[in-house]
């Protein structure tokens, strides 16, 4: 077991540095950045004393160098001039946009991010468990319609349309707070019993809309996958010994069906961070999303690559948590794994 | 005298048991796309979804014909025109097809000004005329034919008008060219590299595979979203349209490929175990040869299957990208576009003016009927089971 967790983390750790490659390279790919425009432009309008001071810039983040060694600079693993140190010593750059160090921009907006993706996480299951399972026992009922119905509709609905939709009808209906994620009077504010209410209040819309095409797609699945055991012979037998139908049910084709319930999660993760950055430009949430969008737009590269790579962080460990409640959830995946060391 | 028991005879020379057998052998020698295709009938949803599809695709060419105007024909006349209805009787007689202009009411319960259909003049609608500027149909025929034009003196928006005066309706027509095609140009990228890739890793085994399932992994934790954005942030803001559309199809298809090289790949395993590979290869077949004619046509339905399941996920990209505004770029129409412009007008806007939400529409038809047809194709792609 142990052996397992420290090979699935290894590999982990290798693919987000194949990752911070590939994304490297992505923010690279427009010709030019943040400050070469920057200077493009006093040049043109010729402001002497401001081309100085960004061709220091260039000069301290070493934008000047080839492309390789930008990359090591950037990931820390080669020392940069004038004290840029790199992300893996804690420097993730500065945004030529706003100013400021690009730590600070996305720390106000990270744990945002993560509790928005992890409601959304948990929107998921608690939907998809009950409806997918009734709609597997009820099979081709009235409910089980309505279940498929309402999966249909959220897996071909695009999820700003729901926004759209919820924008509208959640204020006017329910008097559900629309956009943001807390009152403005908390904007800033220390942490309070009342802030965290806010927050919670504002997160009602945002965790169903980004949730739900996933949800659907989850409920599906335990759909088709309870079916098939409920059909099995064991099944048979707990009805013929007189199991009462709930037992029935929850004990052991719920449990056999569950497998690639967890396994989702780590499907589901990059879907989930996907549709968070979408709504929240929609709906104006303050999360990463929205800076994203601006950095890609201005070419601040620092600003967007450490964006990327923290998405992409987020759905790796995503996916860690669901193969490591796998192992713990199936003895079958334990041994397995557990004889191939031995 | 015995009594006979009562049967249906047929002529003396019938064997009734070689009938039954050439009723069953009919069905087990037919080939298997007639099997498919007997299954795929009893989806009645997914043959009519299947319907609606080739019907949207045939109109595609002949857009121009159908849309009453251009998809960027201004008219500051008439921005944010609410949606004209056709009529067919006016004053309980039979006129033949018109519609009602449009005169804004000022409404004292609200103190807004209110759009309402002055029912009193009939504007005949022309049908099957020529009308507007000229179009190249298919880039061949000059034209200004259109199926239905607007009234001499008056406009026709049936699905209103958004807020540079320009029709929804013709919009949305013209829109759907670029929608429909970036899924299926996003499909054929992501199926090139993932049968590739796949195929190898199956085929080879080895390091090959190693590398290829590190790839894939690396591949599948990507957000989608952002990378997309982040790719199309690339795109340079001087193309052209067709090559801006180009760019974007083909990003929809790069992040799309590992769910279809994985399961190219896990074919490849179980089918190269398979005797008839190994026969084929001990014959002398290249490795090209066995997995062209011999592997192929056993996954291939397979793919087309899951194929028809992910054009329906690129084109929500498509739409996503277009809305926050990475995606096609204007002149260009695409119905993700016409959402952004939507939005731009302001969520306020929105409430007085749904119309110009009009576009989500048909994205929910398409991707709702490519979903059924998905369905029932990998469901008709068993026929033994």
């Amino acid at each position: 077991m142990t052996v397992y967790l420290i090979r699935r983390f290894a590999t982990m750790l290798l693919t987000l540095a194949v990752i911070s490659a590939l994304v490297f390279i992505i923010i690279n790919l427009p010709p030019g950045n943040y400050l070469s425009n920057q200077i493009a432009e006093m040049r043109y309008s010729g402001e002497a004393s401001g081309i100085a001071k960004a061709e220091e810039m260039v000069k301290q983040y070493s934008l000047d160098k080839p492309i390789w060694q930008q990359y090591f600079i950037w990931l820390g693993v080669m020392p940069g001039p004038d004290g840029f140190t790199g992300l893996l010593q804690g420097d993730f750059g500065w945004s030529f946009e706003l100013g400021r160090p690009v730590a600070e921009v996305v720390g106000e907006t990270a744990w945002l991010t993560v509790l928005v993706n992890l409601s959304s996480l948990l929107f998921v299951y608690v939907v998809a468990l009950p409806l997918g399972t009734i709609a597997a026992v009820r099979a081709n009922t009235w409910i089980d319609y309505a279940a498929s119905l309402i999966g249909y509709i959220g897996l071909a609905t695009p999820n700003f349309l729901l926004a759209l939709i919820m924008l509208f009808y959640g204020a006017r209906y329910f008097g559900i707070p629309i956009g943001g994620l807390m009152g403005h009077e908390y904007e800033g504010a220390e942490m309070s019993w009342g802030k965290m209410q806010s927050i919670l209040i504002h997160l009602i819309v945002p965790t169903i809309v980004i949730g739900t095409s996933a949800a659907a797609a989850v409920m599906r699945r335990l759909r088709a996958n309870l079916m098939d055991e409920l059909n099995k012979p064991y099944v048979e037998t707990a009805r013929a010994k007189g199991v009462p139908p709930v037992t029935r049910i929850i004990r052991y084709p719920l449990r056999m069906a569950l497998n690639p319930f967890v396994a989702d999660i780590g499907n589901l993760a990059p879907q989930l961070v996907s549709g968070s950055v979408m709504i929240s430009v929609v709906m104006s949430l303050p999360t990463i999303g929205p800076i994203l969008l601006q950095a890609l737009k201005s070419q601040d590269i620092f600003m967007a690559g450490f964006i990327l790579l923290f998405v992409s962080i987020l759905t790796l460990v995503g996916m860690l948590i669901s193969d490591i409640l796998l192992t713990l959830l199936d003895p079958r995946i334990r041994l397995s794994s557990a004889r191939r060391e031995a | 005298m015995t009594i006979q028991p009562v049967h249906f005879v047929g002529p003396d020379d019938e064997d009734v048991e070689v009938d039954r057998q050439s009723l069953d052998r009919a069905d087990f020698d037919a080939p298997t796309r007639v099997l498919v295709w007997r299954r795929f009938k009893r989806h009645k949803l997914g043959v009519a979804c299947g319907l609606f599809l080739v019907a949207l695709y045939a109109m595609l060419p002949f857009m121009e014909v159908i849309a009453p105007y251009a998809p960027n024909t201004l008219d500051e006349d008439n921005i944010f025109a609410p949606p004209q209805g056709l009529y067919l009787f006016h004053d309980g007689k039979y006129v033949g097809l018109h519609t009602y202009p449009t005169a804004t009411v000022y409404d004292a319960d609200t103190g807004l000004v209110k759009p309402v259909a002055n029912t009193t003049d009939a504007l005949a609608v022309p049908v099957l005329t020529t009308c507007g500027e000229t179009y190249w149909l298919l880039g061949l025929i000059e034209s200004r034919f259109h199926l239905i034009c607007p009234p001499e003196g008056g406009a026709l928006y049936l699905l209103g008008s958004d807020r540079l005066g320009r029709d929804v309706l013709s919009r949305i027509l013209h829109g759907a060219r670029l929608s429909l095609t970036i899924g299926l140009i996003g499909v054929t990228v992501s199926f090139a590299i993932g049968l590739t890739l796949g195929g190898i890793a199956g085929y080879f085994g080895g390091w090959i595979d190693a590398t290829v399932q590190r790839a894939i992994e690396v591949f599948r934790s990507l957000p989608e979203l952002p990378i997309w954005l982040a790719l199309s942030a690339a795109v340079p803001v001087n193309w052209n349209s067709l090559a801006v559309f180009m760019m974007i199809s083909v990003i929809l298809g790069l992040l799309d490929w590992p769910g279809l090289a994985r399961a190219v790949r896990s074919k490849f395993l179980a089918l190269r175990e398979e005797d008839y590979v190994r026969a084929a290869e001990l014959m002398g077949a290249s490795p090209g040869r066995v997995i062209r004619d011999h592997m192929m046509p056993n996954f291939m339905s397979h793919l087309i299957a899951s194929a028809s399941l992910s054009i329906p996920a690129m084109i929500l990209g498509e739409t996503a990208l277009s809305f926050l505004g990475f995606g096609i770029r204007p002149p260009s129409v695409s119905w993700g576009l016409m959402l952004n412009d939507a939005l731009n007008a302001g969520l306020g806007a929105l409430e007085i003016y749904p119309w110009v939400l009009y576009p989500m529409v048909p994205v929910i038809l398409v991707v709702l009927a490519f979903s059924f047809v998905g369905d029932a194709l990998r469901d008709a792609l068993d026929p033994y089971s």
